[in-house]
């Protein structure tokens, strides 16, 4: 469904994200781990257009969709949870995913491009999208605080309304990154169960970047792990998890006495037993 | 790894030992409104000194609002904060920084187009150049995020969000402090680097660093804690010992809405 194809940024002399080959199914979810710096992020925001690759192009249903602007890459089915919050602060929370849900529904009414706002159409859907957005909202357990503006929701609950505005959009691709990070953890199984439930219709392609490992090695079919802006590993998840490079760079068990260099560059023994495809 | 270098004393700790029993920040009754909004119903709250204290509880029952308002970042409305038997309530946030408090708030904070140097010194009360830094505490801090040493001179907003995450506790722990206020400092961060900061707490608790601590990662909260207090709707619902929360999985269920030897 998504693939990219030696994708890579270079900032200046560093390059964050090195020839990154990697084929995304649909009804699998795929972990991107990897230390921090490795480039998960970034490597999302190469796929969601947020960031123009220098080099390598990324596919979406076979068509190459790297020159195209991240908005026509959402209404193509991309769908990205970002990994600090981006609402709009002064609206409830009804209306930041009621505008989601809207968003949804005029583009596929509207396959061809934006064209014009359709007053009538506005009009008449608005109790529908309403209704959605309230559902939707229950879902990650906000109902009761639909009316609030989001500036007034605590952090861990303008995480879980980003999750929500996802699930308005529904897209193809769901990337979700740290969906769970500043979240109590009785609030955790909440956006746990709701990714479960996307994975159980086997239709949708799921990317998430995560570091708690019972989270990743419990919702994965496969790891993919980055460091230093390449894939370093790719595979089944026990596999990944039990070996090296997981092991020492990223979990820091093995060789846990080993002095981190203070002038190092974090690159740990065994980080390239496997460089891209 | 190279180990915490021992303090030199803290400037800003004038009576270190002679209350002992006194706790080193404590809270009465206090009540925060932010705009319309009635946030704070009358928080009470002892810090212990040499203590790592267990902020917990679900989202918006006002941890993070607690730590503003011991910041002074928010006013609180009524109610008394004492830090070392003296009250700070309505002083500035500078002063109250001054006196040895540090904060790492949840957003981070960073200035994105300084360098990661020129933040850290920005956070050192009596350093104006990187040469007055202590190197050893620095030596120190780079072991535990060796990132940061590898963007010393670059500017902080390229660093990844992990790593901003880094800085935000690396700058609250660039000198010796009286108290560090710490919102979520594993947010985001590889597990590696989780059990780097977990030692990293441990040795500041052990040169009786005070520390107030938000987390939601129990490994964490478990392996640091020794007192807890439980948030609920803006108050404080629970106070104790961590250990006794961590045997009574009852308590857990009724505080928490969970077990925590079920995520352990």
């Amino acid at each position: 469904m998504l693939e990219t194809h030696d994708l890579t940024i270079r900032f200046g002399g560093h390059v964050a994200v090195d020839r990154v080959s990697c084929r995304f199914e649909a009804g699998t979810l795929t972990a991107i781990v990897g230390p921090n710096g490795a480039g998960k992020t970034t490597y999302f925001n190469l796929i969601s257009g947020q960031l123009p690759a220098t080099e390598g192009r990324v596919t979406l249903d076979g068509e190459d969709i790297t020159s195209l602007p991240a908005p026509l890459r959402t209404r193509r089915g991309l769908g990205r949870a970002f990994q600090l919050t981006q609402l709009f602060p002064n609206l409830s929370a009804q209306e930041n995913v009621r505008l989601a849900v809207q968003a949804r529904e005029q583009g596929r009414g509207r396959a061809g491009g934006w064209g014009g706002i359709d007053f009538w159409r506005v009009w008449s859907d608005h109790g529908a999208w309403t209704d959605e957005a309230l559902h939707i909202l229950a879902g990650v357990r906000l109902a009761d605080k639909a009316a609030l503006p989001v500036a007034a929701l605590p952090h861990g609950d303008q995480r879980k309304l980003e999750v929500a505005l996802l699930m308005a959009l529904d897209p193809k691709v769901y990337m979700f990154d740290e969906p769970t990070a500043g979240m109590s953890v009785d609030e955790v199984p909440v956006v746990l169960d709701l990714i479960r439930s996307l994975k159980s219709r086997r239709d949708r392609c799921i990317l998430l970047v995560e570091h708690k490992m019972d989270v990743v090695s419990e919702l994965s079919d496969r790891i993919v792990v980055l460091h230093n802006g390449q894939l370093v590993a790719d595979g089944e998840p026990r596999a990944v998890i039990a070996s090296p490079v997981v092991q020492q760079a990223y979990l820091g068990l093995a060789g846990d006495e080993e002095p981190v260099p203070a002038g190092g560059t974090a690159t740990p023994a065994g980080a390239h037993e496997r460089t891209h495809r | 790894m190279s180990a915490l270098p021992t303090a030199r004393p803290d400037p800003a700790a004038g009576h270190l030992g002679q209350r002992a029993a006194a706790p080193l920040l404590s809270l009465r009754g206090v009540h925060t409104h932010i705009g319309a909004y009635h946030i704070l119903h009358g928080v009470d709250l002892e810090v212990p000194e040499g203590q790592v204290t267990m902020l917990l509880g679900r989202n918006g029952a006002g941890k993070t609002t607690t730590l503003r308002t011991i910041m002074g970042l928010w006013a609180a409305s009524s109610g008394e904060l004492a830090f070392r038997g003296e009250s700070i309530r309505g002083l500035g946030v500078p002063d109250i920084a001054l006196r040895g408090i540090a904060y790492v708030p949840e957003n981070m904070g960073i200035f994105t187009d300084l360098s990661v140097q020129e933040n850290m010194l920005l956070a050192a009360r009596g350093a104006r150049h990187a040469q007055q830094l202590d190197q050893a505490r620095l030596d120190w801090i780079f072991g535990l995020f060796p990132a940061l040493h590898k963007f010393w001179l670059y500017p902080a907003g390229k660093l990844s969000g992990g790593q901003k995450q880094m800085l935000a506790v690396a700058r609250a722990i660039v000198e010796p402090r009286s108290l560090i206020l710490i919102d979520e400092p594993s947010k985001g961060l590889a597990p590696s680097i989780v059990q780097n900061l977990i030692r990293a707490f441990g040795e500041l608790k052990r040169q009786r660093t005070t520390i107030l601590l938000v987390e939601q990662n129990v490994a964490m909260a478990r392996a640091l804690g020794d007192r807890v207090a439980v948030m609920d709707d803006g108050r404080v619902v629970h106070a104790g010992a961590m250990a006794d929360l961590a045997a009574d999985e009852a308590l857990q269920q009724r505080l928490l809405g969970l077990s925590l030897g079920a995520h352990a």
